[in-house]
């Protein structure tokens, strides 16, 4: 048994000195491909933007009794509830649309790191987007008070953050689970926009599929959370519409992705 | 054998069916360091398909291979060890050329100022390197993809087509890239569709039409197992041949070529007193003559079996 020396035990010598890809490097290459193509940035540029946009629109628009804290987070929130989730969804697919999968994944060849990576990614620049919502919403709140003498409220509580931020975690991981399930981006686009409406749309159709809407729909689930009166039930509905829309999807498209053939074309 | 070092790539009975289509049948074929291996076959025989399984992008149905001694997702941080270019179109259409070597660079851990480095060295200008590759002609992202494979330094090339879409001046490049690279000690592993390309660039072959390997070896002896050409100017070499019991057939443009080799040739010639004005390996259409014939074979045996 002898075994080959010279080589093996530089090649050792070399594993051993770069031991793989750190989580770290993956995580910070994942983020710039968030943000490096002219599609990606404008539609950050879109998410961020929207936010003074609607604050500026509001301090004209709104009577002053409407100009509290809620409201501005209300209505804030509103353009990146349409818009983060598309962000997600494409940080998935364009991998395979672009078919830039081929060069990630010969790169990284364990493909469930890399959608950790990217899951991560998108959730710090999710996380990101909707603090400069809450923030732009305190500073739209300010000035309304000095400038028009809206009404000033500060009302809101600790609860009504952790809600708010749940609410828009949720879109962003169903638009990461629908991108990885799909694969195709104008697929996931249309599932994750329009499967929604025509669900909800059903189960309004009789009064009993009415009466057990909130357990399937994730809309109506999640309505509760932005008007901040979830109760123990809601919490029980939230769950089970949070499995069939997001947790079935993920795992499916978990699967699938580290499954489907990378292939050019 | 003692001598010959570990190969570099090596697959072993690699097989790939999608239900009842077999696009790879057991195919296996060793690529050593310190050469450049053509991995040549029409449009469709399986070439990228078993360049995929070698990469870990596919799962085969049978078989295994290997990389630098371990199957290839295995292999930490593989960009430091092998460089991979499956398909040079396969890139954000919307990203910089600089910025796709920017992403490798930052993935690999490799100092920024080596993305400057591959700009260079595959000759794309600073301009062209901001440029979008949408905007890239498939030469050049030839050449990008060509940098993006080199960035981690490796000691192994993975190529799918890389002379697809370059001018003969830029496959004259690549021929001497991969030249420096191989002489290097480096192990180099591409395909192609097209002979040409292949006669210049490689000096290993592995041929495969319809998944099946076909043939395997050096150029050179490949070249030869092609056959002899023979012309004489007087005397009737044809009936010399012929008396011999040689096999021949008449070639364009006056001689003959002949499945036999130079020797029993020249014995036929000049036991009936033929002097021969050309003795030599089928030269210029051989690979093609091979090629076609080897994939012709293998067409004819699908139909009968």
């Amino acid at each position: 048994m002898t075994t080959p020396t010279t080589t093996t035990t530089a090649e050792r010598r070399a594993a051993a000195a770069d031991g793989g890809v750190p989580f770290g490097r993956l995580l910070r290459t994942e983020l710039r491909k968030l943000t490096d193509t002219r599609a990606s940035r404008w539609l950050l540029i879109a998410i961020v933007a929207a936010t003074p946009v609607v604050v500026t629109v509001m301090l004209f628009v709104a009577a002053p009794k409407d100009l509290t804290y809620n409201n501005f987070v209300d209505y804030t929130q509103t353009p990146q509830k349409i818009l983060l989730p598309a962000l997600a969804i494409l940080a998935m697919t364009s991998e395979w649309s672009q078919r830039t999968g081929l060069v990630t994944f010969t790169l990284v060849p364990d493909r469930r790191r890399v959608l950790l990576a990217k899951f991560t990614a998108v959730l710090a620049l999710g996380l990101v987007a909707i603090a400069v919502a809450f923030a732009a919403a305190g500073i739209g709140n300010a000035l309304g008070a000095g400038l028009r003498h809206g009404n000033g409220s500060w009302a809101f509580g600790p609860a009504g953050f952790g809600e708010i931020t749940l609410v828009q975690v949720i879109g962003l991981v169903e638009g990461m689970a629908f991108g990885m399930a799909l694969l195709i981006t104008a697929s996931a686009i249309i599932a994750y926009y329009v499967l929604p409406s025509i669900w909800s749309a059903l189960f309004t159709l009789t009064a009993s599929l009415k009466t057990i809407a909130a357990w399937f729909d994730l809309n109506k689930a999640s309505g509760a959370l932005y008007d901040q009166d979830i109760t123990g039930k809601g919490w029980l509905q939230l769950l089970v519409a949070v499995t069939i829309w997001i947790a079935v999807p993920l795992a499916f498209g978990v699967w699938r992705v580290g499954r489907t053939e990378v292939k050019s074309s | 054998m003692a001598v010959l070092s570990p190969p570099a790539i090596e697959v072993a009975g690699l097989s790939k069916s999608y239900g009842t289509h077999i696009a790879v049948d057991d195919v296996s074929f060793a690529v050593r360091p310190g050469s450049v291996t053509g991995f040549l076959g029409p449009n469709g025989a399986g070439k990228s398909t078993t360049l995929r399984m070698l990469v870990g992008l596919t799962r085969p149905s049978d078989g295994r291979s290997t990389v630098l001694g371990v199957p290839y997702p295995r292999l930490p941080n593989p960009g430091r060890r092998v460089g991979v270019l499956l398909d040079a179109s396969a890139q954000h259409t919307g990203r910089t050329g600089r910025e796709v070597l920017t992403l490798g660079a930052m993935l690999m851990g490799l100092p920024a100022t080596r993305v400057d480095e591959m700009v260079e060295l595959v000759g794309l200008t600073p301009a062209e390197a901001r440029r979008r590759t949408g905007t890239y002609s498939l030469g050049m992202r030839q050449r990008l993809g060509i940098a993006h494979a080199l960035l981690g330094r490796p000691r192994v090339l993975i190529l799918d087509e890389p002379a697809n879409g370059l001018d003969p001046a830029g496959i004259h490049w690549m021929r001497g890239l991969l030249r420096e690279f191989a002489d290097a000690g480096g192990a180099v592993l591409l395909s192609s569709h097209l002979l040409r390309e292949i006669e210049v660039i490689a000096d290993e072959l592995v041929v495969i039409g319809r998944g099946r390997l076909v043939a395997q070896g050096s150029k050179h002896d490949l070249l030869a197992a092609a056959g002899t050409f023979v012309r004489a100017d007087g005397g009737d070499l044809a009936a010399a041949l012929h008396a011999a019991g040689i096999e021949f057939r008449p070639a364009a443009g006056g001689g003959y070529t002949s499945p036999a080799n130079a020797e029993t040739i020249a014995r036929a010639a000049a036991h009936a007193g033929v002097a021969l004005t050309e003795l030599r390996p089928v030269d210029g259409g051989g690979l093609e003559a091979l090629f076609l014939h080897l994939t012709a074979d293998d067409a004819r045996e699908d139909v009968t079996a």
